[in-house]
């Protein structure tokens, strides 16, 4: 593929990711503080995402997983989880946190369970979504080509 | 030759000492990188009894050689474990040596009686998360304001280099050339790797 189609695959793709709502203007916020002098900015964010997603999922599986649930160890572990998906403009996953943290808050023991299935769908959504646009941009730079800032336009 | 001497040292865009407090990694490098983009140094840590550290407020002496680089603006978030972002402002805010340092809270939460709380102690601005370009930028010239306008109050110019913590106890104000040091004059750009200074410890 040309580089040309290249770009304009990377930048539908990207598009979509907004229209679906994967993604939210602060992804945006990211991608203008990469630069020249920090080319990696956004992909090293998004890793370090991955990485604290990964294991408070994990941390969240265990805890709901007791018979007696903690939910002081279980709300702080949502709160982190959703600023960092805020931080990084992983809109549904920051939104399925909101939710899953008000059943928290309840108490409500089989709604969290629900929710945290349903966090994770966001989550894994959002990791393949982003690991896929990265793999496209890695096309386009080993093909010598630059990644063009992405323009929403709506 | 004291006005000379101040002017001529006196960068143009002197650069701010940025000590930003997060429990989360994702967040302390996306703070960390709004500031250096908006041409602040950074230092940045994890925790609020770390900041204390790195102040020198919790007793020990500290790493010396990472407090050389006077602060110039705190910014912290507000939920964390151990000491949160309302404590850590409060212990500032009560020490004579450090209190004149504005504080910023970050908080992923628009609770009107927090903010209120924080401001009633004495923080500077409390912005919402995610932290913005657009946010960071307001706060630089708002303190660089401020800090012109001590600037041309003050009696005591000191155009070399700033000693660490040179404060005198019975004066509110702090020391003109506080804004920036001697070595940051030849460094324009944000890039630039010589006066970086990382004090991020992980668990």
């Amino acid at each position: 593929m040309g580089l040309v189609k290249m770009q304009k695959s990377l930048q539908d793709y990207t598009k979509s990711l907004f229209l679906e709502g994967i993604l939210d203007s602060q992804f945006l916020q990211l991608q203008q503080l990469q630069d020249e002098s920090n080319p990696d900015f956004v992909s090293q964010v998004v890793t370090l995402f991955f990485q604290d997603s990964d294991r408070i999922l994990n941390d969240l599986s265990l805890s709901l997983d007791q018979q007696v649930v903690d939910f002081k160890k279980v709300d702080p572990h949502v709160h982190q989880l959703k600023g960092s998906s805020s931080s990084i403009g992983a809109q549904r996953v920051k939104n399925a946190c909101v939710v899953f943290r008000n059943f928290c808050e309840q108490q409500n023991i089989e709604a969290c369970h629900r929710w945290l299935q349903q966090v994770k769908q966001e989550y894994y959504l959002v990791k393949n979504r982003l690991e896929t646009l990265f793999k496209l941009e890695q096309q386009i730079v080993a093909s010598g080509g630059m990644i063009v800032a992405f323009e929403p336009g709506f | 030759m004291v006005v000379a001497d101040l002017l001529s040292s006196f960068s143009p865009s002197p650069e701010l000492h940025v000590l930003a407090v997060d429990d989360s990694f994702v967040d302390r490098k996306v703070i960390e990188r709004l500031l250096r983009i908006s041409a602040c140094k950074v230092t940045t840590v994890e925790s609020g009894t770390r900041a204390l550290q790195y102040l020198g407020l919790d007793g020990d002496t500290g790493s010396s050689g990472l407090k050389d680089l006077k602060v110039n603006l705190i910014v912290t978030d507000y939920s964390m474990p151990g000491l949160t972002g309302y404590e850590l402002l409060k212990k500032i805010k009560e020490s004579s040596v450090f209190r004149e340092i504005p504080v910023v809270i970050m908080s992923s939460e628009n609770i009107q009686p927090r903010i209120e709380q924080c401001m009633t102690e004495g923080a500077e601005d409390f912005l919402l998360k995610p932290v913005k370009l657009a946010d960071v930028k307001r706060l630089k010239e708002l303190i660089m304001r401020s800090g012109e306008a001590e600037e041309r109050k003050t009696t005591n110019p000191s155009p070399t280099r700033i000693l660490q913590n040179d404060f005198d106890s019975s004066s509110s104000s702090t020391s003109s050339s506080s804004f920036h040091d001697g070595s940051s004059l030849d460094e324009d750009t944000q890039s630039s790797k010589r006066m970086k200074l990382e004090f991020t410890v992980q668990d």
